[in-house]
């Protein structure tokens, strides 16, 4: 550090790395895999029971609180996870800058519209 | 992007191991699932919409193509599940011994394999694809 840099080594650090903020990403994204493997496997047996459902059937195991609950965090989860897992993928391998913000906010605002369709879609069956 | 800084072995040079073929795999299916989350979206308007749009989700989920796309899929989210966990595990500092690395990265593939012949033979089991 030269004796005119004020600042200090941390801040000079800070919003710095592929992420831009530091561990925050990281670690959402452990907190959204930890919650995710339960609801996977939860969302597996759902998927075997809608096999052979009909569609009153199918609409009705989705009715049900509990599953309506799970199947919300479910889809939270799954949306943001996939949000922060492409993010890192396209910081690494596209390199073009005015392509990665384009990937980066395409890939925004598909995990937004998808967690807010599917919410809508199992509120809609919750509540109907 | 020309650097001055030397650069890593990369993909060509570098011998073949479980544990990078694994980390390349981990990847894949979880680029693989995102795209996947396209059919949930679908399935779950559509279940939402009525029976007709229901049926057609349910019809293309039975197509040789459907169905095909539904075992990459099923064995994709295993696959990610399983090393997920295996992951996670590293996190909190577990594993990284080389043979328990190897050892854990088997029985990630073990585990996905048997969990994906499960769903299926349950799937078979009620009388058909999906």
């Amino acid at each position: 550090m030269s004796t005119t840099d004020l600042q200090t080594p941390l801040k000079r650090a800070r919003g710095l790395g592929s992420a831009k903020d530091g561990t925050h990403h990281f670690i959402v994204q452990r907190i959204t895999a930890l919650a995710l493997v339960p609801l996977a496997i939860w969302v597996i047996w759902l998927a075997l029971a809608l096999v052979r459902a009909d569609y009153a059937h199918a609409r009705a195991i989705v009715h049900h609180p509990f599953a309506a609950i799970w199947l919300t965090a479910f889809v939270i989860a799954t949306f943001w996870h996939a949000q922060l897992g492409l993010q890192v993928v396209i910081e690494d391998y596209v390199h073009a800058r005015w392509l990665e913000v384009t990937a980066q906010l395409a890939v925004k605002f598909f995990c937004a519209v998808g967690a807010l369709a599917s919410v809508l879609a199992i509120v809609r069956i919750a509540l109907g | 992007m020309p650097t001055e800084r030397p650069l890593s072995p990369h993909l060509q040079i570098y011998r073949w191991q479980l544990t990078m073929v694994l980390s390349i795999i981990h990847r894949a299916t979880g680029v693989a699932l995102a795209v996947g989350t396209i059919l949930l979206i679908a399935l779950l308007l559509a279940l939402a919409a009525g029976p007709d749009a229901y049926q057609t989700v349910r019809a293309f989920c039975s197509s040789w193509l459907g169905t095909l796309m539904l075992f990459g899929w099923s064995w994709a989210l295993c696959f990610h599940l399983c090393n997920g966990i295996r992951h996670l595990a590293w996190d909190t500092g577990w594993g990284f011994e080389i043979p328990r690395a190897y050892l854990t990265g088997w029985t990630v593939v073990a585990a996905s394999l048997v969990m994906t012949a499960l769903i299926w033979a349950c799937v078979f089991a009620q009388g058909g694809a999906a």
